[in-house]
Parts: structure tokens; sequence; C-alpha cells
């Protein structure tokens, strides 16, 4: 056995500094950038209740949101709020149960062949860019859902709403899955032992051991469709109103900013200035999304050895 | 299974919910692919008596309990031959229900594995699963199933706390607490107690002691001084085989087969 020139206790003192500076610099930065866009979100905001035409009493009480046609503005964000969650409820209803009854196949049911096949398979789906699923949604959902019913028009909430869906759906699945999976086997055995099914075992055992983590996968995938802008930019309207009909046009938080920035208002004019204050509304929903789940999570979860 | 199974006979104090049972084995041969586990094991397995199975590791003896209540259905290669008789039903038939086979035959596994759900849940899962009580005596039978088990004291004022709050025995026990509430007439225990403390092994051996007064235990262990303690009946398995079995004060003291005597003796395994 031969040794190399020892390191001097010098240059590996010096070393293990500069390494726990990178590693530091590194999360700061992430933290350092968070910040950044908080401070920035605040700011302009504080700048748009500033214009004459704005109050804050109307941004949070009214439910009309009529920033540039004519006449009268008006800054009520509820139907913006409205829209988001319409949508967003739309996608739950789709990718929740569709992409755990998948994950427990996947993880209880499919042979090892079947999964080394399925699991790649769908997430394929998580790659594709959002804008194609925009597309989709306008060529292939819409038309589809108005050969069901004529109510849905060229845009609306539930052709965007089940585009989204999709889009979740490996998010939801392949989390959900590796939580069911990491449930030991011995939990399995034990509920063999004591007479269970196969359907048994999965649902009274591997889905309550594993709901930690599945409540987390379902908690991403709705706020990655909260935030989502392209497909709804594309396929849900651009009328914001209050309503909860899936076959209406809605225009959703995200929407609106891209409307914005797009060209369709000023710089530094009120219409520009008010979608920080909707990005505002949008960060402390998800804020609020996050912090919910984590007392969630904490609350259900459950140590193994 | 007929009136017997009426929940009515269930949370009768002093009496086991189904007679215990005995198991009669013969020609018993099992695979795992075209590795051979098991050959031409033949042996009775007592009813209300503590049968262990000794014999060092890979001799075969937790296979042979895994087949017992077709666990091993689970391993895809596995397969077994033979004739393997609970109180008469073939335990290997095609046609055997296997869901009713593992509620008459409760298993306690090696590492305490309770179910991240609550003391009482872990307990009634088995009658709930198999809607053996009558509406109101659950938490009768989940009594008496945790006194039998000898953790009823302990866990009385928290029967919605985690079973995962307890103590690795207290948990060892749950288990066992959980297979009795299924009403099983056989309990199969693979080395119960090797996840252990010496205070909770004796715990578990004290109370495997008496069970057997109401069921019917097939215990796998390593430890010989615990075969002599808890059981009646010893099995000794080497190399798949079945080398010698007898009463177990015979076994340990005048066995016939020179292998057993060196195992017993602790000249190998």
């Amino acid at each position: 056995m031969s040794f190399g020139r020892a390191r001097s206790r010098r240059w590996r003192d010096w070393s293990e500094r500069g390494i726990r500076w990178s590693l530091f610099g590194a999360s700061f930065f992430s933290v350092f950038v968070t910040f950044a866009i908080l401070v920035v979100l605040a700011r302009e905001s504080y700048l748009f209740f500033g214009f004459d035409q704005v109050s804050i009493v109307e941004f949070f009480g009214s439910t009309e949101w009529n920033p540039l046609l004519g006449g009268t503005q008006h800054f009520g964000v509820w139907p913006l709020v409205c829209g988001t969650m319409l949508v967003t409820v739309i996608a739950a209803c789709f990718a929740l149960p569709i992409g755990l009854t998948a994950a427990v196949y996947l993880s209880e049911y499919a042979g090892p062949k079947t999964r080394a096949t399925l699991k790649p398979a769908l997430e394929v789906l998580a790659g594709i860019p959002t804008v194609v699923y925009g597309f989709f949604a306008l060529t292939a959902i819409t038309p589809l859902l108005q050969s069901i019913s004529p109510r849905f028009g060229n845009y609306n909430a539930m052709s965007a709403g089940i585009a989204i869906g999709i889009m979740i759906l490996p998010i939801v699945c392949s989390l959900s899955e590796d939580a069911l999976r990491s449930v030991p086997r011995s939990l399995r055995d034990g509920a063999y032992a004591l007479g269970g099914t196969k359907f048994d075992v999965s649902v009274k055992v591997v889905v309550p051991a594993a709901l930690s983590g599945i409540v987390a996968s379902f908690l991403l995938a709705m706020s990655r469709a909260i935030g989502e802008t392209m497909i709804v930019a594309l396929a849900a309207g651009g009328i914001a109103q209050m309503t909860a009909e899936p076959w209406a046009e809605v225009q959703t938080m995200t929407a609106y900013m891209v409307q914005i920035f797009l060209g369709d208002a000023p710089a530094n004019g009120v219409e520009y200035a008010s979608s920080y204050a909707v990005a505002a509304v949008l960060f402390c929903i998800t804020l609020g999304f996050t912090l919910v789940g984590r007392y969630i999570l904490k609350r259900f979860r459950e140590e193994y050895e | 299974m007929t009136s017997q199974h009426s929940p009515q006979s269930v949370p009768t104090e002093g009496s086991p919910p189904h007679a215990p049972s005995g198991v009669v084995v013969r020609n018993l041969n099992a695979w795992y692919g075209s590795f051979q586990a098991l050959t031409n094991i033949s042996l009775d397995i007592a009813a209300q008596r503590v049968t262990a199975f000794i014999g060092p590791s890979g001799c075969g003896k937790s296979t042979f309990l895994r087949w017992i209540n077709r666990m091993n259905d689970t391993i895809p290669s596995a397969r077994a031959e033979g004739t393997l008789k609970l109180h008469g039903d073939d335990i290997l038939a095609r046609s055997m229900d296997v869901v009713e086979l593992r509620r008459r035959v409760g298993m306690v596994f090696q590492k305490p594995n309770p179910f991240p759900k609550s003391i009482y849940d872990n307990v009634a899962f088995g009658p709930r699963l198999h809607r053996v009580y009558s509406k109101g005596d659950l938490d009768m039978l989940v009594e008496q199933s945790l006194r039998q088990a000898a953790l009823w004291n302990e866990v009385k004022d928290r029967l919605r706390a985690s079973a995962l709050s307890l103590s690795g025995g207290q948990q060892q026990r749950l288990c066992i607490a959980r297979a009795i509430a299924a009403g099983p007439e056989l309990l199969l225990m693979d080395e119960p107690c090797s996840a252990l403390d010496p205070k909770s092994t004796l715990a578990i051996e004290e109370l495997i002691q008496q069970l057997a007064e109401r069921y019917t235990i097939v215990i796998v262990t390593h430890n010989m001084q615990q075969a002599a303690r808890v059981s009646d009946t010893t099995a000794f398995f080497f190399e798949g085989q079945m080398i010698e079995w007898g009463e177990t004060e015979a076994i340990f003291t005048t066995p016939t087969n020179r292998q057993t005597e060196d195992y017993v003796t602790g000249r190998f395994g």
C-alpha cells in the first residue's frame, strides 16, 4: 500500500473553508433571487395602488375587472382569481384521481416489464412544452367538447383545465408511485397474512401509509396548475368574469399578465402596473398553498423505524 | 365456513373464536425456481400445542412456515407439492380460498410490522376485513385481543395513539393481538423475538405459553434455548430436510440423529 504526498494541514483548512463558502453561496443565491423577486413585486404593487383610479378596497372588494376597454376602468381582482381557481379545480378533478389510480396500478399491480415500459412513457408527457398542450387544447379538446355540447365556446375553461390536467398527470403519478413503492414490504406482508386481497392491501394499507408523499405530489401538481400560463393564454380565452361554468371563457391571473406584457398596454400605465399587483396576489395564493401543504405533510407524516 | 363463524361466537371471554386446528404434513416438497428448498417433509403439528422449527439459516424452516398460510404465493417462482392439511382442508389445493386460509392461520413476522394507524385500528384491521363481528362488538373484540396479547394494561388509555409510538416489544405484542383478532385456528411465528431485547423476548415467550392454551402455535427460531423453553414439540431442519422431530425434551436430551445432537449441543449452526 502506498501513500500519496500528505496534504498539508494548512491546505486542508483553506480548501474546507472554500468549499463551505461555495456551498453557502449556492444556497444563498436561490434565497436571494426569491427575495429580489419579492421586492420587485412589492414595489411595483405599491406604485399601482398609488394611481388615482385604483383603490385597495376596490382591488380586494370588487368583482369587476375591466382594465383596458373604454369607459371606466375597474380593478377588482376576484374575476381573475376565480378564473384561475376554476381552471385549477378542473385540472385537479382530472389529474388527481387518474394520477393516483395509475400510480397504484404501476406500484401494486403491474409486473416489472409493464412498469419499465409504462413509467418512462408517462414521464415523456412531462417533457412536452406547454405551448404544445395549448395547441392540443385548442385543436383537439375544444372540438371534442363542442361535439358533446354546443355550449362550449371556442375558448373555455374546461378545455384549458383538461390540458393542464394532462400536463400535471406525470407529476401526480410519478411522485405518488415513488411514495407507494417506498412503503416497506413488511406492511404488505402483514396485510396479506391477515387475509387481505390485493385491493385491500393497496387501498387500506399501502395508500394510507404513503399518504404524506401522495399529498405532497398533489400539492406540487396543484401549484404547477395554478401557475401554468401558456395553456390558459391559448385556450381559456380573455374575458375576466366571475363564473363557475366550465364552458365559459375565463381569464386567469397568469393569462392577464401575458396579455399585458405582450404589449396590450403601454409601459408605466396603470394597466401595466396592475399586472404586478396580480402577480403579488398569485404569489400569496401559491405561498398559502405551500404552507398548508407543509402543515398537512407534518400532520400525516408516518415514520418507519 | 358456516355457523361456527357467526359473530356471536366472537366476544365470549375464555374460549377462542375457532377451535384450534392441527396441521398434517405428508411428503411436502417445495421449490424456488429450480432450487429445491424442502424435500419430503412429513410431520404432524398438534392442535393447541407449541411446535418449534429449529435449524441453521437457509435450512427451509421459514419456507415451510410460509407454505402453511400460502404466503409464498406472493413469490412468483415458489411452488410446492405434497399434502398439507389444516383440519382436513387441503392447503395447497387450487380450490383453497387463500383469503379464508389466512384468516384461519395468523402470522407474526420477524420484525414487528404494525400498520401506521392507531393501536385500535391495527387490532380491528382483520375483523373489519372479514366482517366477523357484529356492530358494537368490535370494541370488545379489540379489548379481548389486546388482553390476550398481554398489552391491554399498557395501551388501554391510548388506543387512538399511533401504533408506531409503541416500543419494539409492545409493537410485536400488538402484531400478535392483530393476528388473534381475526380469529385464527393456528398462529405462525417467524422468529418473533429476533429483533427484540431480552426483556421483551421474555415477555413474548411467556405470552406464547399462555396463548398455547387457546391456539395452535408454530414458531420458527434461531434460538435453541427459546425452542427448549416454549415448545412442546421440536422439529430440526437441515438443508431442506426435516432430520428429526419429537417431544422437545427428547430432541434436546436424547436426540436419535447425530446431526441433531451436533446442532442442539452447539457444535455447528
